[in-house]
C-alpha cells in the first residue's frame, strides 16, 4: 500500500461472501484524491457490495481497505465522519418532506436547530428544490429524489462521496443534471467513487475506471486505455439485409484476420481494423460480395465494445435482471 | 400525485457555493441529541400521517367498552365495581399490546434506503433505535390517557387523583420502553412486518391474558396462578392499581423496575448486535 495521503481509497483483496455466493471476490482499488473513480459492471457484479464495505455498512469477509487513511473496520467511525453515501435505492426519507430530510441530517451532524434549517435552505436552493421543500418526498419525481439524495450527502462537505448507481432509472434530462452535479462536486475538491452499469456514464465522468464482473476487477484504466486494450480502431458496418450477416462476417474476418465480435444488434457488425486502408478494402470487398451496407464507420471502440471484448457478454444484457435469477440473489440480499 | 418539475438549470456556481457551507462544521452530535432527533423524525411521520395514531386510540376504546359492558357484570357484580379493577389493568394491557407495533414498524422502516444513510453517519449508533422507542413512548402516553379518560367518562374515579394516574403511567412507560427492545430484536430478525406481528402476538397474548388484568387469579388452577404471580404484567397491573386507586404495595414497583432492567440488559445489546452485523 502506498502512502494514504495520496489516495482517498486503498483496498487490498476485499472479499465478501453471502452464504455460498462470493459477491466480491478479491478486489484491489487505489483511488487518488480529487478524482472520479468509476466502478463499472452489470447487476450482480459486486459493485454495491464493494461500496457498502468501503462505506462501513458491512464488514468484509476478508481483505482490508483504508478510506481517507482510516481502516474501514478498525476506524469505521472516523471513516463515517468524512464520507457520504448516496445509495442505490435513494437514501432519503419518503415520509418526510424535502426540508425535513435535510434538517434531520443537519441535526444529526450536530448543527443547532437554526443552523440546520439555514443549511437545509441553502441546499434546497442550490439543487433547485426550494419550491418542493414542503412536499413529501414520496411525491417527488425520480430526478428530484436523486437531487435531494445528493444534497443530503453534502450537508457536511464530504471528502469522499460514494454514489451507487446515481442515474439508474432516471430520464436523460435528470441524468444530465446529476452528471453536472457530480462535475461541480469534483471541481470543488471532493473525491467521488461512482458505480454504474452505464458505460456512457463512466466514460463521461470517471478519470479512471475499474470494470468488474463476478466480484473481480477484470480491467482497470482510463477510458482511453481501456479502449486501446481492445484495439484503437473499430469498424462498424450496418447491413441493409440481416439475412446477409453470415456472408458479411466471413468476408470481413477473411480480410481483416480478426474475429467479428458478437453484437446485440443483428444488423451490426463490429470488427477491429488496424487502419484506414483496411477499412476501404472492407467496403470494396463487401460490395464485390453483393452485400448491401446501410451504414459504415471507422472509429474508437466504445466502452460497450470494451466490455464485450473483455467479458464475452454485453454489459447491458443484465440491465433488467430476472428477479428469480439466482445469480443476482447476493446483490439483492445485500441491497434489502 | 407527482410534484411537477419546472425546467431546471443547476448552476455549477451554486452547487460549489453549497459545498462550502456558510456555517462552520459543528462538533459531533451528542448521543442524547442524536436520539432526540430520531424521536423528532418519528413525530414528523405522525404529523404527516395522523392515521398512524389509530391503533393507540380506536383499539383501546373498543376494548375498554367491550370488557366493561360484556364482562363487567359477570366478573365483578356490576360494571361500576369492575371499572375500579379494569381501568388500571386496561391501561397496562393496552400499552403492552401496542408495544408490539414497535417491532413491525422497525421492520418496515429499517429496510428503507434511508437506513443506509443513517448507518453511514458519524453518530452514536443506538440513537436510531433509542429515538424510535422514545417516540413510541409518546404513543403509549396517548393510549394510556385515552383509556383513563374513557374510564372517567364511564364512571371510574381514581382514588389517588391525577398525580396517581401520572405516576402509574410513568412506571408503565418505563416497562413498555424496556419491553420494546424485545420486539425490536424480532423486528430486525424477521423478513416481513406480518411475520413480526405473528411472533410478537405469540408471546404477548399469554403474557397479557395470563395475568390479573381482567380477572382475579383466585379462580384459576394453581399452575396458572403460579405463572400469573411471576408474570411482570401482574406486577405492573398491581403497581398501576395501587398508584391510581390507593392501596399500593411498593414491592410491585420494585419487581417492574427489575424486569425492565433485565429486558434492556438482555435485548438492547442484542438488538444493536443485529443492527450492526446484519447488513
Amino acid at each position: 500500500m502506498g502512502r494514504s495521503g495520496d489516495h482517498a481509497i486503498e483496498a487490498e483483496g476485499l472479499v465478501k461472501v453471502f452464504g455460498e455466493t462470493r459477491a466480491v471476490d478479491g478486489i484491489d482499488l487505489a483511488v487518488p484524491r480529487g478524482t472520479v473513480f468509476g466502478v463499472l459492471g452489470p447487476n450482480g457484479a459486486g459493485k454495491t457490495t464493494t461500496i457498502r464495505m468501503l462505506a462501513t455498512l458491512i464488514k468484509p469477509t476478508a481483505g482490508r481497505a483504508r478510506v481517507l487513511g482510516h481502516d474501514i473496520v478498525e476506524e469505521a467511525d472516523a471513516v463515517r465522519s468524512s464520507v457520504s453515501l448516496t445509495g442505490q435505492f435513494a437514501s432519503v426519507d419518503d415520509e418526510l418532506n424535502g426540508r425535513e430530510n435535510l434538517v434531520l441530517l443537519g441535526r444529526l451532524y450536530g448543527f443547532p436547530k437554526a443552523a440546520a434549517r439555514q443549511r437545509a435552505d441553502e441546499l434546497l436552493e442550490a439543487f433547485g428544490l426550494t419550491d418542493a421543500a414542503d412536499k413529501l418526498v414520496r411525491d417527488y419525481s425520480g430526478g428530484m429524489r436523486r437531487r435531494l439524495d445528493i444534497a443530503s450527502s453534502i450537508v457536511i462537505t464530504p471528502e469522499l462521496l460514494f454514489l451507487d448507481e446515481p442515474t439508474t432509472g432516471l430520464d436523460p434530462r435528470s441524468r444530465n443534471q446529476v452528471w453536472d452535479i457530480v462535475r461541480a462536486l469534483v471541481s470543488g475538491g471532493t473525491t467521488v467513487l461512482l458505480t454504474t452499469q452505464y458505460l456512457e456514464e463512466a466514460d463521461q465522468l470517471a478519470d479512471e475506471i475499474a470494470i468488474i464482473d463476478h466480484g473481480k476487477v477484470i480491467a482497470l484504466g482510463t477510458s482511453a486505455e481501456l479502449k486501446a486494450q481492445v484495439g484503437s480502431e473499430v469498424l462498424h458496418v450496418r447491413l441493409a439485409d440481416v439475412a446477409q450477416r453470415p456472408v458479411a462476417e466471413e468476408v470481413l474476418s477473411d480480410l481483416l484476420g480478426e474475429r467479428v465480435e458478437p453484437a446485440t444488434d443483428p444488423a451490426l457488425l463490429v470488427a477491429r481494423a488496424s487502419g484506414a486502408e483496411h477499412a476501404a478494402d472492407a467496403v470494396a470487398s463487401l460490395a464485390r460480395a453483393g452485400i448491401a451496407v446501410s451504414e459504415f464507420s471507422l472509429g474508437n471502440a466504445s466502452l460497450d465494445e470494451v466490455f464485450l471484448a473483455l467479458t464475452g457478454h454485453p454489459a447491458d444484457a443484465t440491465d433488467q435482471p430476472d428477479p428469480t435469477d439466482p445469480t443476482h440473489a447476493a446483490e439483492r440480499e445485500d441491497a434489502a | 400525485m407527482t410534484v411537477t418539475e419546472n425546467e431546471l438549470v443547476l448552476s455549477e456556481e451554486s452547487i460549489k457555493a453549497a459545498l462550502a457551507p456558510s456555517i462552520e462544521r459543528p462538533s459531533r452530535a451528542s448521543a442524547l441529541s442524536a436520539s432526540l432527533t430520531f424521536g423528532w423524525r418519528a413525530m414528523l411521520k405522525i404529523k404527516h400521517v395522523p392515521m398512524q395514531l389509530f391503533d393507540v386510540t380506536a383499539f383501546p376504546i373498543m376494548f375498554t367498552l367491550l370488557f366493561t359492558y360484556l364482562f363487567g357484570g359477570a366478573l365483578a357484580g356490576s360494571t361500576a365495581e369492575y371499572l375500579r379493577m379494569l381501568i388500571p389493568g386496561m391501561v397496562v394491557f393496552t400499552v403492552c399490546t401496542i408495544t408490539m407495533y414497535t417491532g413491525s414498524a422497525l421492520n418496515t422502516d429499517i429496510h428503507k434506503g434511508v437506513f443506509d444513510r443513517f448507518r453511514s453517519l458519524p453518530i452514536w449508533r443506538p440513537a436510531v433505535l433509542v429515538g424510535m422507542l422514545l417516540a413510541d413512548a409518546v404513543r403509549y402516553t396517548i393510549a394510556a390517557l385515552v383509556v383513563t379518560i374513557l374510564g372517567v367518562i364511564l364512571g371510574y374515579r381514581p382514588g389517588n387523583g391525577p398525580l396517581g394516574v401520572i405516576a402509574a403511567i410513568a412506571v408503565l412507560l418505563v416497562f413498555a420502553f424496556s419491553l420494546s427492545w424485545a420486539w425490536s430484536v424480532i423486528g430486525m430478525k424477521m423478513q416481513t412486518p406480518e411475520g413480526v406481528m405473528q411472533v410478537s402476538m405469540t408471546f404477548l397474548f399469554p403474557l397479557t391474558f395470563a395475568s390479573n388484568v381482567f380477572v382475579n387469579p383466585e379462580t384459576m388452577p394453581s399452575w396458572v396462578q403460579a405463572f400469573v404471580n411471576v408474570n411482570p404484567i401482574t406486577h405492573l397491573t398491581n403497581s398501576a392499581r395501587g398508584l391510581m386507586n390507593g392501596d399500593l404495595v411498593v414491592s410491585n414497583i420494585g419487581w417492574v423496575l427489575l424486569w425492565s432492567l433485565g429486558l434492556v440488559v438482555v435485548f438492547a445489546p442484542l438488538t444493536m448486535r443485529i443492527y450492526n452485523s446484519e447488513r
